[in-house]
């Protein structure tokens, strides 16, 4: 079959042409092939090869294609453009080293680039991250403090265009192997991860990793996707995403407490897709990130490992508050809700649960709880913090909440705001236990125990215990038991998971009457 | 097909370096973006324009009109017949101007063209009638689907190139250069101006009036494709152009009149290199005229200087004009004059950057950059700085010296408002006083406030309905 069709005005020099008709012409079910300017020579080679010259002026651009037998001509028009495209861009590499580009648009135009990641200040982040969608180009979006409204049209636009949106304030997602923002070194396998939650999903692909349990992606989808006015579109997009790729076999979503409904429809939507799908939903009485993590190893048919710890156990308890001084806001909420209340379990979310019943972590099941946690980050307003931050009463401070990052890197990067508060609460006589994170992996800073460390010692040398969760994986560039050992001489307690971080400290707390 | 979730992912980074570090630090491809801040006060309305559902098919479709466009030369016809122009009747440069305002190369064209069409006999005497508007009338010739170069004035009496876009009919109309030197269009209205412009409308028009009519239709766009590969940009520099119109016409010139005037027709156009800029503007003119009202669309359409005010029209916004206080043009002056002689920025001429031409191409043309003042290197980083605000690249006009990439085409407001870089033009400079003429050549960028108050109207508009297949839906 022969095609013909001339494209009015487009122009290019006739060594391109000639190299783009040499590829099109080797390409798969093409017989022959010429892309040229319509000049009366370049007509009469077209009617010598058997084609029906067209009606064309020199000025315009003729493509003529003669397909075999399994010749697609869609396929073979692509391999025209491509041709051009290629064509263009050499050219333009080989050209003089150009100032780099100004904005997100411009950047994509002139780029194979498969996703846009934009990291630039909240109100100006919906403008960058509208380029990549314009440019059919997923985007992550790690800035926070992107208005609502401006959030719900992005993703619905994403949706129009099948592509997804990462965030905003999305600080962790590993695409196609490569850890964008805050993510941990993992390796390949079954599980495809969702995550409205950006260290609850550190927490889970580590304790995975350290299960033996790899990942064929993880999605940030952004702290609101979950709430009611964005109606988890992210999530639902990440979900099809992955449930249309043949190697996750199992598809795990991950939030901080979302809204019910939203949640009820998610688990709906999953039941109409053909790969299996756990929610791991934070909330009063819902199992937590490790007993997730365990449902999921147990979803595979895989054993559930005795999740590493480190340290000696911290001789006795003491009378006193537990102050935990957190970097991740995930962690530290699921830290409030397992040392907390004990009146709120079994509540809210159950519509999130789908999987089978990994009841070991449940916030309600703990040994025991300390009552109201006070915190910057509050389960409930009641318990908010003043400007202060310090109050008599057991603790939990996010320094990575956007209060405390305005003008600062964040704490995972920084620890100069937490490192001062850690030496403050060793020397409070009220001080019970002090309950912290290190978080590592890409982005994160290079060696967290060479500052925390010496903290950490002072602080145990003081008689008070510091228990830490420690969330990485062996990969990762920090080095998990180099970070792990050091934080251990210093005489902390480390556990791999942040769930039982917790419980330990909360035992710590001595039972000899607060005051 | 590539498998989306396990090809070899690249990243384009916009922000923070250390997430680009992070990337860099896995082996993966990172380019980075230099983001900063946009344009004070824009940023509500880049977020509201940057969400109007309409823009990206808008713009999509401005650009495909423009591009679309194939303008040819297919006659030359004198103003009043072509634009139905009485005797006080003038079209002048740029946006909107009164007398009151205008500056002096707008006010000596002005004075030479009431000479020229016999309303006073002496020039000096024009300025009451023009002062009052009896018996005279000023419009830019942007309204009249027409463009002129600086001062821009056409009368009755002058004879216009006209364009035609074959596929739609659509016609835009030019005077014919005069020259350089003391000229009207820089304000010069001595009798020896008037006598050429006399000799243009006696002898020249009517003779290119012929050839067009034996020899044409002409391509002016196909002209200026080849020009950008014969190092003319089309602006400041149209050496190569002017002697393809001739070779184009020149047969035809021949066979058309008296030998004695023939000789005089070719003398006169080979001796001036500018004279295609006559036929380059219009073209770009009918080009982006096929872009103007599409709503949604960020894209500017026009931009012009009356020698007061630069204005610009936007596609989105219709007959619009935004416009802001011209600039005086840096570059280099003929002779004794200086800074102090020039006036500021005058003419429709920056229609060539609009739509791709003149500074945004200046890196096709090394020849002209040190009349304008720059090196080699400037011009090649002046061309690729216009790709950061342009919707596309020409298909068809392109930069050898940036390996044939199209010319960066397309102004977007959005993209200007977000960078802070204003589009580059390379201007003639005309004395500031009537009657002086040319006094140099440069560069010059419109007033940045200009583009924010474009912004601002576009936002107004923009459609910010959610859409039906919205957040709720998949």
């Amino acid at each position: 079959m022969n095609h013909v069709d001339v494209r009015r005005g487009a122009y290019a020099d006739s060594v391109t042409l000639m190299q783009v008709s040499r590829s099109v012409a080797t390409s798969h079910g093409v017989d022959g092939a010429m892309v040229a300017m319509a000049t009366p020579l370049n007509l009469d080679l077209l009617a010598g090869m058997g084609f029906e010259p067209p009606d064309a002026s020199p000025n315009d651009m003729v493509v003529a294609i003669r397909l075999g037998p399994d010749g697609e001509l869609d396929e073979a028009l692509s391999a025209v453009d491509a041709a051009l495209a290629v064509a263009r861009r050499t050219r333009a590499a080989g050209a003089v080293e150009a100032a780099p580009h100004r904005t997100t648009a411009t950047a994509l135009r002139d780029s194979d680039a498969t996703l846009a990641l934009v990291s630039v200040p909240g109100p100006y982040a919906f403008v960058e991250a509208m380029d990549a969608l314009a440019a059919s180009r997923d985007v992550m979006v790690f800035s926070d403090n992107m208005p609502l409204e401006q959030e719900i049209r992005l993703k619905s636009e994403a949706a129009e265009r099948d592509l997804l949106v990462m965030g905003p304030d999305c600080g962790t997602a590993v695409v196609g192997g490569l850890g964008l923002g805050f993510a941990n070194a993992t390796r390949p396998g079954p599980v495809g991860v969702v995550a409205a939650s950006g260290t609850g999903c550190q927490q889970l692909l580590c304790l995975l990793d350290s299960g033996g349990v790899g990942i064929t992606a993880a999605f940030g989808v952004g702290g609101r996707d979950l709430s009611e006015p964005v109606g988890g579109v992210s999530t639902r997009q990440a979900m099809r995403r992955l449930d249309a790729d043949p190697a996750t076999e199992l598809i795990v979503v991950v939030s901080k407490p979302p809204a019910a409904t939203v949640a009820t429809e998610l688990v709906s939507y999953a039941g109409e897709l053909s790969t299996p799908a756990e929610f791991v939903l934070l909330g009063a009485g819902e199992p937590d990130l490790t007993a997730g993590a365990e449902r999921v190893l147990a979803a595979l048919d895989r054993p559930t490992p005795a999740w590493p710890r480190w340290g000696e156990r911290a001789a006795s308890t003491r009378v006193g508050y537990l102050r935990g001084l957190y970097c991740g806001g995930t962690l530290c909420d699921e830290a409030m809700l397992i040392a907390g209340q004990a009146g709120e379990t079994g509540q809210a979310g159950q519509a999130g649960q789908t999987g089978q019943a990994g009841q070991t972590g449940q916030a309600g099941q703990t040994g025991r709880q300390l009552g109201p946690v006070r915190s910057n980050i509050p389960l409930s307003p009641e318990l908010a913090l003043d400007g202060s931050l310090t109050a008599p009463a057991h603790l939990m401070i996010d320094f990575g909440d956007d209060a405390l990052t305005a003008g600062r890197a964040h704490p995972m990067i920084d620890p100069t705001l937490r490192l001062e508060r850690l030496a403050a609460e060793a020397a409070d006589p009220d001080t019970a236990v002090l309950l912290l994170d290190v978080v590592l992996g890409h982005g994160a800073h290079p060696d967290p125990a060479a500052d925390l460390a010496p903290e950490v010692a002072a602080t145990t040398t003081r008689g008070v215990p510091v228990v830490i969760a420690l969330v990485g994986t062996a990969a990762d560039p920090q080095d998990l038991e180099g970070q792990a050992t050091a934080l251990a001489d210093a005489g902390a307690e480390v556990f791999a998971s942040n769930a039982e971080a917790t419980r330990r400290a909360v035992a710590l707390v001595g039972t000899g009457g607060l005051r | 097909m590539t498998d989306p979730l396990h090809r070899e992912p690249s990243v384009v980074a916009t922000g923070v370096d250390l997430l680009a570090d992070a990337v860099d630090a896995q082996a993966a491809p990172v380019t980075r973006v230099d983001w900063q801040p946009p344009m004070p006060g824009t940023d509500d309305d880049l977020a509201t324009v940057a969400g109007d559902r309409r823009r990206p098919a808008a713009n999509a479709e401005a650009v495909r009109r423009m591009l679309d466009v194939s303008a040819h030369l297919v006659d030359v016809v004198p103003a009043r017949e072509a634009l139905g122009l009485g005797a006080g009747d003038f079209l002048h440069a740029g946006p909107p101007i009164t007398w009151e305002r205008a500056s002096g190369p707008m006010r000596g064209a002005l004075m030479g063209a009431c000479a020229l069409e016999g309303l006073v006999d002496d020039p000096e005497r024009a300025a009451p009638m023009l002062a009052t508007g009896t018996q005279v009338s000023l419009d830019p010739c942007h309204h009249h689907g027409a463009v002129g170069p600086m001062a821009g004035v056409v009368s009755a009496s002058m004879w216009m190139w006209v364009l035609e876009d074959p596929a739609s009919g659509r016609r835009t109309y030019c005077s014919l250069n005069e020259g350089l030197g003391k000229v009207l269009r820089y304000g010069a209205y001595s009798p020896d101006v008037l006598d050429r412009l006399r000799w243009m409308s006696t002898t020249l028009g009517p003779l290119l009036q012929a050839a067009v009519r034996r020899a044409g239709p002409i391509d002016v766009t196909a002209i200026l494709t080849q020009m950008l590969h014969m190092g003319d940009e089309a602006h400041n520099r149209n050496r190569s152009g002017t002697l393809m119109l001739l070779r184009d016409l020149g047969p035809a010139l021949v066979d058309a009149g008296a030998s004695g005037d023939v000789a005089e027709a070719i003398r006169f156009i080979g001796g001036n290199d500018h004279f295609f800029l006559n036929l380059a503007m219009p073209a770009c003119k009918l080009a982006l005229d096929a872009a103007r009202d599409v709503e949604g669309s960020t894209m500017v359409v026009a931009m012009a200087r009356n020698g007061t005010d630069f204005g610009i029209q936007v596609s989105g916004t219709g007959d619009r004009w935004f416009t802001g206080p011209a600039q005086v043009p840096e570059g280099l002056y003929l002779g004794d004059y200086g800074p102090d002689d020039a006036n500021p920025d005058i003419g429709d001429s920056a229609i060539t950057e609009t739509a791709g031409l003149g500074g945004f191409s200046m890196a096709a043309a090394p020849a002209i950059v040190r009349f304008v003042g720059g090196t080699v290197p400037d011009a090649l980083a002046t061309t690729r700085r216009m790709y950061e605000i342009t919707l596309a690249e020409s298909p068809r006009w392109s930069v050898p010296t940036l390996e044939f990439r199209g010319a960066p085409t397309g102004i977007d407001v959005s993209l200007v408002c977000r960078t802070g870089i204003v589009p580059q033009i390379n201007t003639g400079m005309a004395g500031r006083v009537a009657g002086v003429g040319q006094v140099g050549a440069g560069l010059v960028t419109p007033p940045a406030e200009i583009f924010p108050a474009a912004l601002a109207e576009l936002a107004a508009s923009a459609d910010r309905q959610p859409s039906a297949s919205g957040a709720r839906s998949s």
